[in-house]
């Protein structure tokens, strides 16, 4: 048995997986942990074995699962990847009933939603602005899994023309109108300002529901509820939800408004014509 | 009138529009331009309220001033509603507010007919025009036509936006004329097939090089679901005349929701709001798993069936063409099996040539066996002739019976 350590991301598990699967160790030799554990860590700083040759659908699924949080996906991957490379099971990542490529596929699509729910459900807040009018952005988001490099780029490309950081415990990013760069995450929100335009966007959130409709089950399901604490809106929700019923009522026993006379207009008595033309 | 006042009434006057797509549109980001905004893929919703709609854009009217009398509609001149109105800028500036702060994927726009067509036409492609232009914003843009807008107009809201619409909002002129007077079915699929060929030319030059070309890439309709006596053949029927002939993205079936200034000729029940629901499966089934819709109802049964999804209905009435053979069938005959979607088909199909495939492996695609089961024959079962044959398996699909109460209230 060998401890291997991981590190933080796709490229240094791939780096370390490289030299394991050159060395010929199968999975169930290979501890991956990120501290010494109970058995010699291996020393992974020598001559990089010429590269291998995997499918690309596999470099794909590997990418998203090592953002997943749980502490098996190094071991599942390596596991994935010996049964590729050693076994020569070569459609392997395209057997998704498979127990490995199953359980893979569920991590990447956690890691897929995660990232989908950044690029959802980051509120910027405005912090200032420079001089020359260029404003400058902060957010506080906390997915649960290590989502923040992969969502980033996408923010790049919205809003290049400001300055922003996304805060987060994972790690943070930073965008200054040329670089993206990313620092390690911090455990809390280190501006704690409001945006004036919250009021704006909460007025707007509270008059675009509809209380006949109430779906709450939907609603939860595409906005879970441990994002709400970061969602200048989410605090609505109670009130909009108790006082439906009281709003439905109200609607269904107003009297019915009568039919008012059709107003003098050039322009409906043009449509009333065309109207008839058509009918004939 | 304070802007947050205007906001609240002109955000509750368009909540009544379904459409929430932000999807669809042409790959653009700012990286290279001066203002903020991208587009292409899969559209984002930032929010959701608790009627488990998507908040995607800002859905505003640009006046709830109407000179139309659509009775479903809060906005009618019968109605006794609060009236406002957005500057332009004002439009312009909650877009990029919200828009920064990532709020939304950009504006949706309609408005109130003041005046006349063409005069409501201009002040709403006016804010477009603002924000493309004076602003360089790149995220999305929806805006609703009127189809008796001059066709010029029209043309350069499509320039503007990515997305236009008209809604239908009846399926026949028989309910139109009871129901919104002023609104013909005639003008409507006319202003929809010029629409459809001014974005048909778009997509050419885009094809032919043209590659960043920023101009509409579809629009969409939305129909009312319960305010008239329209079956749901008729619905479907408009639908795929609608998808056939204009191809529009997406036609919202909306369930006529009570209102707070509820019309006298207007049904006081609202729909249940299931019927809706079995209207966008069936219409999803017309679209992505090749049902006709004579397969889905039948001059018999002109309405879905609200205790059983439509595809689930389908099989249960065309037992002859079951059990499928996981191992075998075809493409086409999997995605007609009950439970199974786009993607579990495309894995097994996947699977299937390197694997005899069993149940084990359905669970792992994540498949509902108790639905599938009756349907689908693999390595190691083979569903029985009993199941298929007797009525039985319809009570099997079901919804429980709700459980009776003790006592009387
Ligand atoms: S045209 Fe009809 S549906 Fe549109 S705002 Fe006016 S009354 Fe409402």
């Amino acid at each position: 048995m060998r401890s291997v350590d991981p590190g933080k991301s796709f490229i240094s598990w791939r780096d370390a997986a490289r030299r394991m699967l050159a060395d010929h160790v199968p999975p169930e030799e290979i501890l991956w942990e990120a501290e010494r554990g109970l058995f010699p860590a291996v020393v992974t700083n020598g001559t990089p074995p010429e590269k291998l040759k995997v499918p690309a659908a596999f470099v794909d699924l590997a990418q998203n699962v090592s953002c997943h949080n749980d502490p098996s996906r190094w071991a599942l991957l390596y596991q994935i990847l010996w049964r590729i490379v050693r076994n020569g099971e070569k459609h392997l990542v395209s057997i998704a009933s498979d127990p490995d490529v199953s359980q893979a596929l569920l991590f990447a699509r956690a890691v897929r939603k995660e990232i989908h729910k950044m690029h959802a459900f980051v509120r910027f807040r405005l912090i200032d602005a420079d001089e020359t009018g260029r404003e400058r952005y902060a957010a506080w988001f906390e997915p649960d899994h290590h989502v923040i490099e992969a969502g980033a780029p996408f923010f790049k490309k919205r809003f290049s023309n400001m300055d922003w950081s996304i805060f987060s415990p994972k790690s943070c990013a930073h965008w200054d109108g040329e670089h993206l760069t990313f620092t390690p995450g911090i455990p809390h929100d280190p501006t704690k300002s409001h945006d004036e335009l919250e009021a704006a966007w909460r007025t707007y959130y509270r008059s675009i529901f509809n209380p006949a409709r109430l779906k709450v089950k939907m609603m939860k399901q595409e906005m879970p509820v441990r994002y709400w604490k970061n969602l200048p809106e989410a605090d609505l929700i109670h009130e909009l939800i108790s006082g439906s019923n009281n709003r439905v009522a109200g609607m269904l026993a107003e009297e019915p408004r009568p039919v008012k006379p059709r107003p003098k207009n050039a322009y409906l008595d043009k449509l009333r014509a065309l109207s008839a033309e058509e009918a004939d | 009138m304070e802007l947050q006042s205007k906001l609240a009434i002109l955000a509750d006057a368009a909540k009544y529009d379904a459409s929430c797509a932000s999807s669809g549109a042409v790959k653009v980001n700012s990286l290279d331009g001066k203002g903020v905004g991208s587009t292409g893929g899969m559209g984002i919703c930032h929010s959701y309220a608790p009627d488990g709609r998507c908040i995607s854009l800002l859905k505003v009217l640009l006046t709830n001033l109407c000179i139309y009398d659509c009775h479903y509609c809060i906005n009618r001149r019968s109605s006794n509603v609060r009236r406002a109105a957005f500057t332009a800028e004002e439009v312009v500036k909650l877009t990029l507010d919200f828009y920064k702060r990532n709020y939304i994927e950009g504006l949706f726009l309609s408005s109130g007919i003041i005046r006349n067509a063409d005069h409501t036409m201009e002040m709403v492609i006016d804010v477009a025009r603002t924000l493309r232009e004076a602003y360089d914003f790149r995220g999305y843009i929806h805006l609703k036509t009127i189809p008796e807008a001059s066709p010029g107009l029209i043309e350069i809201a499509a320039r503007y936006a990515d997305r236009i619409s008209i809604n239908l909002e009846l399926p026949t002129q028989k309910s139109l004329d009871v129901l919104a007077p002023e609104k013909s079915i005639v003008r409507t699929r006319h202003a929809m097939g010029r629409i459809r060929n001014r974005l048909d030319e778009a997509h050419d030059r885009r094809k032919n090089g043209d590659k960043k070309l920023r101009h509409a890439t579809g629009q969409s309709t939305q129909v009312i679901v319960g305010a008239d006596e329209s079956t749901d053949a008729d619905f479907l029927a408009r639908s795929d005349d609608l998808y056939g002939n204009f191809k529009l993205r997406r036609v919202y079936y909306s369930a006529f929701s009570p209102i707070p200034e509820p019309s006298s000729i207007l049904p006081v029940k609202p729909p249940p709001l299931v019927r809706e629901h079995r209207l966008y499966q069936a219409d999803w089934l017309m679209r992505f798993y090749g049902f006709k819709t004579s397969e889905i109802l039948t001059p018999e049964t002109p309405n879905l069936d609200l205790e059983l999804d439509p595809k689930l209905a389908w099989a249960l009435r065309n037992r002859q063409d079951f059990p499928v053979d996981v191992q075998t069938a075809s493409r086409e005959a999997l995605l007609r099996v009950p439970g199974l979607g786009g993607t579990s088909v495309q894995r097994i199909l996947q699977i299937r040539r390197h694997t005899r495939i069993r149940q084990a492996d359905l669970l792992r695609l994540r498949i509902s066996l108790a639905k599938i089961q009756p349907f689908l024959k693999t390595a190691d079962h083979n569903p029985s002739a009993y199941l298929l044959d007797s009525d039985r398996l319809r009570a099997r699909f079901l919804p429980k019976p709700k459980q009776l109460e003790l006592f009387a209230k």
